[in-house]
C-alpha cells in the first residue's frame, strides 16, 4: 500500500504471501465448480458418466446443447422468462421511481408515515397462504399477471432509490425551478430523470436478476406449463429429475441412455445461466454500487 | 421538525388558516398523484395479506370467505405447538440458521480483510470478479449443481474420492451430510458478494491511521489486527445483530430444492412445513398453515425489533 518507498520486513513478505494464498484458495475453490460444469457441458456423455472430466473438456462434443435446444419446454419457457423479466422489471422500475421520489422530498408531508408503512413490510408479512389467497381472489391464478404484480415494489430498491434522489438533488435546485414556475411533474420529467441512469441501471439490474432467476410464484401461481418461467422448467430437469423424453423431438434413444440425460443438465445450466453471465462483467460496478447506496442509511 | 421547514417552502401569499396537511397537498399535489400508484399496491399486496392473516384464528372456509368463517381463537396454534413435528422443526430451523451464521460471519470478513491488503490490481480484480460471480446464479441452478457435483455415481466430488482411492460417499442420501452441503454451497455462493460491505468499511478506515502506524514500524499483519479490524467491526456487530434476529427465516426455497424424502428429517424448517401443510398437501389446511406462518412472522418481529434495540444499546446504530 503506502509502504511502497521502504523495503518490506521478513514478516510483511511472510504476510504478503499468507495473504496471496487465501485469496487464490477462496478464488480457485470459487471457479473449480464453474469450469467443471462448463467442461462438462462440452464433453461427450460417456466420458460425463464415466467420471473422466475433471476439469478439462473430455472428447469435446456439443450433443448436450443440441438436445437443449430440440427442448421444446426449454425454448418456449425462456421465450416466457424474457417477457417476465423485461415487462416486470419495467413494472417494478417506474413503481420504484414512483414511490422513491416523493419519499426523497422533504416538503412531502406525509413522508414519513408512508415511509413507516413501507418499511414495516419488510419486518412484518401476512404470510404465504394470505398472499396466495389474495392472488387468487384477485382472479390472477393461472394468468401471467401472478408473476408481474405481487412483489411489483421492494422496498429496499425503493429506499436505495430515494436516498439517491436525496443526496442527487439538492433543496436548492428545486426552489430554483419551482421559482421559474416548474411544477413537480415537469421537475422530475425535465430534471430528475434525465439525471438518474445509475440509480435506473441499478434497480434495473437488482429487479431483472430477481425475475429471473425466481421460480417460487411461479411454483405457486402458474398450472398452464405453456406459462412456465425457464426457471420452473430448469426445476423440473435438474431437481427433480424429470425428463420427459417425449419431449425431445428427434433424439428419443439417444435419451434412453443416460449419458446424454447428464450432460443435457449440464449444458441447461450453461445456457440459463448465460444471460446473467454475459451481462455479468458490465453491470458488475452497478451492483457493488447499488449495495453502496444501499448501506448509506436515508 | 417539519414544520418550519415546510413553512419555509409555502408560499407567503395562501391564507394561514386550514391545516399544514392540506396545505402541502394542495401545493405539491402532484407527488401525491405520483405516491398513489405505489401505496395503493403496497396496501393490497402487503397490508389486505396481513389482514387475511385473521384467518389463522378462524375455521377458514373459502365459501365462506374470511368474515363469515368462524372465530376457533387460538386452536390452530396450540394444535402446532402440541404437534409431534413442533420440536422438531424449530430445532431443524435454527440450527440450520445458526450453522449458516458461524460459517456466513466470518469468511467475508477474512477475504475483505485479505483483499485490501493485494497490491497487484489486476490480480484484485479478478478474484473480486470470479467470487461475486456465483451470487448471481439462480437458487434452482444452485441446487442443480450441487446434485450434479455430488451425485454418487456421476458426480465429480465422489470421482475424485475414488481416484484418491476413497469410497463413493452418497452425500444427498445420508441426512447428515444436508446441513453442511446447504451451508457451505451457500458460502460458495455469497462470500464474495458479503464481502463488498466489508470492502466499502475498510476503504473508509482514515489512511492516516495506517501512514502513523507505518511510521512507528508497524507490521502489516499489526495493522491488519490493530487497524482495520477494529475499523470494520461496527459494521460486523450490526450484521451479526440483525442476522441473529432473522434466526428463523432460512433459505427457504433452497431447503425447499433441497429436501428428499430420506433427508427430511433434519431438512424439515418452518417454512416448508407452511408451504407443505397450505398448499403441497393432500388435506390442505389453509388456517392451520396460515397459523404456524403467523407464529413465524411474529417471533421474527419481535426478535428484530429486540435486536435492533440491543444494537443500539451496545453504541452501534440501529436499523431505524
Amino acid at each position: 500500500m503506502k509502504s511502497k518507498a521502504i523495503k518490506e520486513s521478513n514478516g510483511d513478505r511472510l504476510f504478503n504471501i499468507v495473504v496471496n494464498t487465501t485469496l487464490f484458495l477462496f478464488t480457485v475453490s470459487v471457479l473449480y465448480p464453474l469450469v467443471f460444469i462448463v467442461s462438462a457441458s462440452i464433453s461427450s456423455p460417456e466420458s460425463v458418466m464415466s467420471g473422466k472430466v475433471w476439469l478439462w473438456p473430455v472428447d469435446f462434443s456439443l450433443e448436450g446443447y443440441q438436445a437443449v435446444f430440440k427442448h421444446k419446454l426449454i425454448g418456449t419457457s425462456f421465450v416466457n422468462s424474457l417477457f417476465y423479466t423485461g415487462v416486470g422489471t419495467a413494472i417494478n422500475v417506474v413503481f420504484t421511481l414512483m414511490a422513491a421520489y416523493p419519499l426523497s422530498r422533504k416538503d412531502f408531508y406525509i413522508r414519513n408515515w408512508i415511509m413507516a408503512l413501507l418499511v414495516f413490510t419488510m419486518l412484518f408479512s401476512g404470510g404465504l397462504i394470505p398472499s396466495y389467497l389474495l392472488v387468487k381472489d384477485l382472479g390472477l391464478l393461472n394468468t401471467r399477471w401472478a408473476l408481474l404484480l405481487p412483489g411489483a415494489i421492494g422496498v429496499w430498491n425503493v429506499i436505495i432509490a430515494r436516498t439517491y434522489f436525496r443526496t442527487t438533488f439538492p433543496d436548492e435546485l428545486l426552489e430554483a425551478a419551482q421559482i421559474d414556475g416548474c411544477s413537480d411533474f415537469m421537475f422530475v420529467r425535465r430534471i430528475v430523470l434525465p439525471l438518474s441512469g445509475p440509480i435506473i441501471a441499478v434497480t434495473t439490474l437488482f429487479y431483472a436478476v430477481g425475475h429471473w432467476n425466481s421460480f417460487f410464484n411461479a411454483m405457486l401461481y402458474l398450472k398452464d406449463q405453456s406459462m412456465y418461467p425457464l426457471q420452473l422448467v430448469l426445476r423440473e430437469i435438474l431437481v427433480q429429475n424429470q425428463v420427459d423424453s417425449s419431449m425431445i423431438v428427434d433424439v428419443e434413444e439417444a435419451m434412453a441412455r443416460e449419458g446424454l440425460r447428464e450432460l443435457l443438465k449440464y449444458s441447461l445450466i450453461v445456457v440459463s445461466t448465460f444471460p446473467v453471465l454475459i451481462i455479468y462483467p458490465f453491470i458488475q460496478k452497478h451492483f457493488v454500487k447499488g449495495m453502496m447506496i444501499g448501506s448509506l442509511k436515508g | 421538525m417539519d414544520m418550519s421547514r415546510e413553512r419555509h417552502h409555502v408560499d407567503l401569499t395562501t391564507s394561514k388558516s386550514g391545516n399544514a396537511l392540506l396545505r402541502s397537498m394542495k401545493k405539491g399535489w402532484q407527488l401525491y398523484v405520483l405516491m398513489l400508484l405505489p401505496v395503493l399496491y403496497i396496501v393490497i399486496f402487503k397490508y389486505v395479506p396481513m389482514y387475511g392473516a385473521l384467518i389463522a384464528f378462524k375455521n377458514f372456509v373459502p365459501t365462506k370467505g374470511i368474515i363469515g368463517s368462524e372465530w376457533v381463537g387460538l386452536k390452530y396454534f396450540q394444535r402446532f405447538f402440541e404437534s409431534y413435528e413442533f420440536w422438531r422443526i424449530m430445532k431443524n430451523t435454527i440450527w440450520l440458521s445458526l450453522y449458516q451464521l458461524l460459517v456466513g460471519f466470518p469468511f467475508p470478513i477474512l477475504l475483505a480483510l485479505c483483499l485490501n491488503y493485494v497490491k497487484h490490481a489486476f490480480f484484485k480484480k479478478s478474484v473480486q470478479m470470479i467470487t461475486y460471480a456465483p451470487h448471481f446464479i439462480s437458487v434452482v441452478v444452485m441446487v442443480g449443481i450441487i446434485f450434479q457435483v455430488l451425485d454418487p455415481r456421476t458426480g465429480v466430488v465422489n470421482s475424485i474420492l475414488q481416484f484418491m482411492g476413497m469410497e463413493p460417499i452418497n452425500f444427498l442420501g445420508n441426512p447428515g451430510y444436508f446441513t453442511s452441503i446447504y451451508v457451505w454451497s451457500g458460502l460458495w455462493q455469497n462470500v464474495g458478494f458479503s464481502c463488498i460491505i466489508y470492502l466499502a468499511a475498510l476503504s473508509s478506515i482514515d489512511p492516516s491511521l495506517h501512514e502513523a502506524a507505518v511510521m512507528d514500524g508497524a507490521s502489516k499483519a499489526r495493522r491488519m489486527m490493530h487497524i482495520d479490524l477494529p475499523g470494520i467491526l461496527p459494521i460486523a456487530v450490526i450484521l451479526l445483530i440483525l442476522d441473529t434476529g432473522r434466526i428463523l427465516d432460512t433459505g427457504f426455497e433452497k431447503v425447499l430444492l433441497m429436501q428428499n424424502p430420506l433427508n427430511l428429517n433434519v431438512s424439515e424448517v418452518i417454512d416448508t412445513y407452511v408451504y407443505k401443510v397450505g398448499l403441497a398437501s393432500t388435506v390442505i389446511n389453509y388456517s392451520y398453515s396460515t397459523a404456524i406462518g403467523l407464529f413465524k412472522s411474529v417471533i421474527s418481529l419481535v426478535l428484530l425489533l429486540f435486536v435492533n434495540r440491543l444494537s443500539k444499546k451496545v453504541g452501534q446504530e440501529g436499523l431505524w
